[in-house]
């Protein structure tokens, strides 16, 4: 049981190791905040449908599977995208249409299709789960890179020395890419040495 | 007719869908590894990015608004993109079998490729008039081509080079199109100046 939350942490991450979720990953990672918001919108989308998914997976027959995940996917982005613009109108505007682009965030009917479609709730959960907070922490980490270079600061606090100047082009989606192709090699590099331990 | 040649242009190559708004990223990485596939998937999803633009915006300008059901937008959008593909590929396995040998297995993808939702909710954001949405989807279909196209160009020649052991596969294929959302960059004078 453990088993099924860690897995979505660090072997299996949806970001580094399985290169999912690319989208909003690279689109709203040029501040901290922006990717803290994002991961956590994603995990309740992701949690709140795989536990659906999972108790009604028997009655749904095999041929029309996909298009019912994506309806319920679909309304609980509805409901997080409405609560964001209620309480946190700032951020929503923020990320603009890449809230409503959660719907097709292919880490979701992944781990629907992979896991849910086949297992009881409390481990779907669990998975689901796991998932969701690997997929947080890789895009505050994401984040936090892009934050430092192009702006000198972490969650809007200055941590950079005086005088530093601030790389343009992290914040430019050429350094969304390039940040990520990097921080996957380096993933792998950490992977390699643990593995070998 | 100047606006629309300007959106054409903008969502083909200023503001290019993958390299700009990082949409339609995930066939960008997976399935350019050859020029030719890239270019069938590239079509049909064109294709469907244009119809989709039409089909939603009447949609949306039709039913939802006028029966104050907004709400319904990415439920809505989502279904229509999902049969739409569906009905594209059987039509296309009707008229023509050779079409549909060349672009069957891309069809499915297209589905979940967030370029479409992407581009419908932009049309939506930037309240476009109905000639400008279909324009807007042709540009944005042409745009997702060029860099499909280009992109399995530079990784033909990638399987000859010497990449870092970590780097292979995702790494280097993103670091590539870092290079190519640079290059892009430079078209942005088109459009200003």
């Amino acid at each position: 049981m453990i088993k099924d939350f860690v897995k979505g942490l660090w072997r299996e991450n949806p970001v580094f190791v399985q290169v999912l979720g690319m989208c909003p990953t690279l689109a709203v990672t040029t501040k901290c905040v922006f990717g803290l918001s994002m991961g956590l919108a994603t995990t309740f989308v992701i949690v709140s449908s795989v536990v659906v998914i999972s108790t009604i997976r028997k009655l749904v027959p095999e041929q029309v599977r996909i298009p019912m995940f994506t309806v319920i996917i679909a309304t609980f982005v509805t409901a997080a995208d409405y609560f964001l613009k209620a309480n946190f109108f700032e951020i929503s505007k923020a990320l603009g249409p890449y809230i409503p682009l959660i719907v097709v965030n292919c880490v979701i009917l992944g781990r629907a299709e992979a896991f849910a479609s086949k297992h009881g709730v409390a481990r779907s959960f669990l998975d689901a789960f796991g998932m969701g907070i690997g997929f947080t922490c890789a895009l505050v980490v994401l984040g936090a890179v892009r934050e430092v270079l192009g702006a000198g600061t972490v969650f809007g606090y200055p941590v950079m020395w005086e005088g530093f100047t601030n790389w343009i082009v992290m914040v430019m989606p050429a350094g969304a890419f390039i940040t990520l192709g990097l921080l996957v090699g380096v993933f792998n590099i950490v992977d390699k040495r643990v593995k070998s331990k | 007719m100047v606006g629309l040649i300007l959106i054409f242009i903008a969502a083909s190559i200023t503001n290019n869908f993958v390299l700009t708004y990082f949409l339609g990223i995930c066939p960008f990485i997976g399935v350019s590894n050859k020029v030719e596939s890239a270019i069938g998937l590239g079509v049909a999803t064109t294709f469907v990015m244009t119809m989709a633009a039409t089909v939603t915006w009447l949609i949306y300008h039709y039913i939802l608004v006028p029966f104050n059901l907004v709400f319904l937008q990415y439920v809505t959008f989502i279904i229509v993109i999902a049969s739409f593909v569906q009905f594209v590929e059987m039509f296309i396995r009707k008229v023509s079998p050779p079409l549909y040998k060349a672009l069957g297995i891309f069809l499915p993808l297209i589905t979940t490729n967030c370029a479409i939702l992407g581009l419908t909710l932009f049309m939506i954001l930037r309240n476009y008039s109905f000639l400008e949405s279909v324009i807007f989807g042709l540009g944005a279909g042409v745009g997702f081509t060029i860099a499909l196209v280009v992109m399995a160009g530079i990784r033909e020649e990638l399987v000859f080079s010497d990449v870092p052991e970590p780097l292979k596969g995702a790494g280097i294929t993103l670091i590539i199109a870092g290079m190519l959302a640079l290059a892009f960059m430079g078209f942005g004078g088109i459009i200003s100046g």
